[in-house]
């Protein structure tokens, strides 16, 4: 009995049964996404293969396809680099949706569900956490462009805003995965479902300009979300130069993928909120 | 005294699936109250049910006299879940895992620490605490989803099958944690479908099936439902388990047999005096036994009284005799 005497005898057990105000909305948010992003620190081979894996997909382009690929004049480098940063979004967000089907499975949101926090948090925590390692994988990315000869041609500053562009386009994009990762059912149905989103990203003008497609499908890349997030972070990045060989201003693209960003964050954080809270 | 739980009439269907068909129980406070079913009889619908994580389509539940239907939010305060899964991060040490989940309860992080500390201890968990739970065995991960339920000192744990895939001696150190809590004053539901684990643990037993408590009481209470006593044959010899059958059949009803023991059991009423009968009969057909016993029913043989079945509930290793 010496051991529930340590237990009767503890101040903070002193009352079994005592009520727990639970965290607010902030500190749960913020527990939550230490937890997401102490996963990925703590899973180094994790990191290592996804720089690798980023790193060669770009070496493909800049030095295999992007010889037979005409960028409108541009070198292709500086056509492909906003392209291959915009677009490593979706690559690097697919993590997220098979995280979060994996903690549905694993029962770790129904202990976070049970516990007097607002549920909305939980979620609001992963968004911003896989945002975070987002940015982080932008970063690396932004990086081997630079290595493999991409240069700036607007100033340094539009240089920093189409970053941050690219951080608010993922966060957006985020809702989509932790979508995926709830209706999912299982990490690797979650898997699957988000490598259907690679479709938006090679039936847009990342990797080649909308142009050169087929009359049909040229509406289609237009009319999607990640052909104008590519546009602006390209006029951004490249100055007046690129903006000349645009349809629109950089101007314009910018301001429409801020509305496709904002509708994206809007629907799929319902659907996610709703999903998440069902009972 | 309110009772802990108390819940009328709860149903709740998935598509053709009725998990829950009109559940009625009442807990009171200060006891372990085992749920014991087979699997897919509504243990873990209602668990869930509990702690909030699923609204009932019809029927009224409420958990220390809140309406917890109304109110979850209230009833979050108080509970602790720990899942068929053990729900802690691999990635994070045992006690950054308890950290945390004190911080979600609302605790500040000095307090969060501390209360991580004390579980840590209660669970036996302190030299373990600072390496990575990816690197805990099976059993040593149950503990600490355990403790992860109890940094927020709940008034009511809910435990989901805790030891379901454990080995023995895992079990027995699960089943001493629980116990000095019960001792501490924490009340208790546990779902279970091994009987030893209900019989050891459990003040009150509710045996559910089909969504629909069928029987409840304290474990003595519930084997008397199973008659006054049990007379058992254990043979050598396979081969004479139907003759003691017939034989057995003459004291008592319905014989059950089990080849795979070789032995024949058969509930009867006056017991010392079946007994003999029994010795007498078996003798006069020369039949050769290894034992013969006269013994109190065990929770399996009240589950096969109260279902017919035996499928599934059985699945605890050790024997009626050793439990």
């Amino acid at each position: 009995m010496t051991d529930a005497s340590v237990i009767t005898g503890s101040p903070l057990h002193s009352t079994p049964g005592r009520v727990n105000s639970g965290a607010r909305f902030w500190p749960s948010a913020v527990a939550v996404a230490q937890r997401t992003v102490r996963k990925f620190v703590r899973t180094p081979q994790l990191i290592g293969l996804a720089t690798v894996q980023s790193a060669i997909f770009l070496v493909i382009f800049r030095y295999i396809f992007g010889g037979a690929i005409d960028a409108g004049g541009l070198p292709y480098v500086d056509f492909l680099v906003p392209g291959f940063v915009t677009t490593g979004i979706l690559f690097a967000g697919m993590g997220a949706a098979a995280g979060v089907a994996e903690d549905l499975q694993q029962g770790l949101y129904d202990r976070l569900r049970s516990l007097p926090i607002p549920r909305a948090a939980v979620l609001a925590g992963r968004g911003l956490a896989d945002t975070a390692l987002v940015t982080w994988s932008l970063a690396v990315g932004t990086a081997l462009g630079f290595a493999v000869g991409f240069r700036l041609h607007g100033s340094v500053a539009a240089g920093l805003a189409a970053f941050g562009l690219c951080v608010l386009f993922s966060f957006a994009f985020e809702w989509v995965f932790i979508t995926i990762g709830l209706v999912a059912g299982t990490a690797q149905a979650a898997q699957g479902m988000s490598v259907l989103l690679t479709l938006l990203v090679f039936v847009s003008s990342a990797y080649v300009p909308v142009s050169s497609m087929p009359g049909w499908l040229q509406p289609v890349a237009e009319h999607q979300p990640v052909t104008p997030m590519v546009n602006a972070v390209r006029g951004l990045a490249g100055g007046p130069q690129v903006e000349a060989l645009l349809a629109h201003t950089t101007a314009y693209y910018v301001g429409l993928s801020l509305v496709w960003a904002a509708a994206i964050v809007v629907v799929f954080g319902v659907v996610a909120a709703v999903r998440f809270s069902r009972r | 005294m309110t009772p802990i739980l108390e819940a009328r009439g709860l149903t709740k269907r998935y598509g053709r699936t009725q998990a829950l068909a009109g559940l009625d129980l009442v807990a009171q406070p200060g006891r372990v109250v085992a749920l014991l079913g087979p699997n897919g009889a509504g243990k873990t619908t209602f668990i869930r049910t509990v702690a909030t994580l699923l609204h009932p389509d019809t029927g009224t539940l409420s958990v220390a006299g809140i309406d917890a239907l109304r109110h979850p939010a209230q009833v979050r305060r108080m509970i602790g879940l720990a899942g068929q899964f053990a729900a802690v991060e691999a990635a994070m040490t045992g006690r950054e895992n308890l950290e945390m989940v004190g911080r979600l309860f609302g605790l500040t992080h000095r307090r969060a620490r501390a209360a991580a500390t004390v579980v840590l201890d209660q669970l036996q968990l302190t030299e373990d605490a600072d390496r990575l739970v990816r690197t805990y065995s099976g059993g040593l991960r149950r503990r600490l989803d355990l403790g992860a339920s109890l940094v927020g000192a709940p008034r009511l744990l809910l435990l989901d099958e805790p030891t379901t895939g454990l080995d023995p001696g895992s079990r027995v150190q699960l089943w001493d944690a629980i116990r000095r809590l019960v001792a501490a004053g924490t009340d208790v539901l546990l779902s279970t479908q091994y009987l030893d684990e209900a019989d050891r643990l459990a003040a009150d037993i509710i045996i559910i099936d089909h969504g629909k408590v069928i029987a409840a009481g304290t474990p003595a209470e519930l084997k008397t439902l199973a008659g006054d006593d049990v007379l058992e044959v254990h043979l050598r010899d396979a081969a004479a388990l139907s003759g003691v059958a017939a034989v057995l059949a003459t004291v008592g009803r319905d014989p059950r047999v089990d080849p795979a023991t070789r032995r024949v059991s058969v509930a009867v009423d006056d017991g010392t005096r079946r007994l003999l009968e029994a010795v007498r009969a078996l003798d006069h057909g020369g039949i050769a036994i290894e034992d013969l016993s006269l013994r109190r029913p065990t929770l399996d043989e009240v589950f096969l009284t109260l279902t017919g079945t035996s499928t599934a509930i059985t699945g605890s290793s050790s024997g009626p005799e050793a439990a």
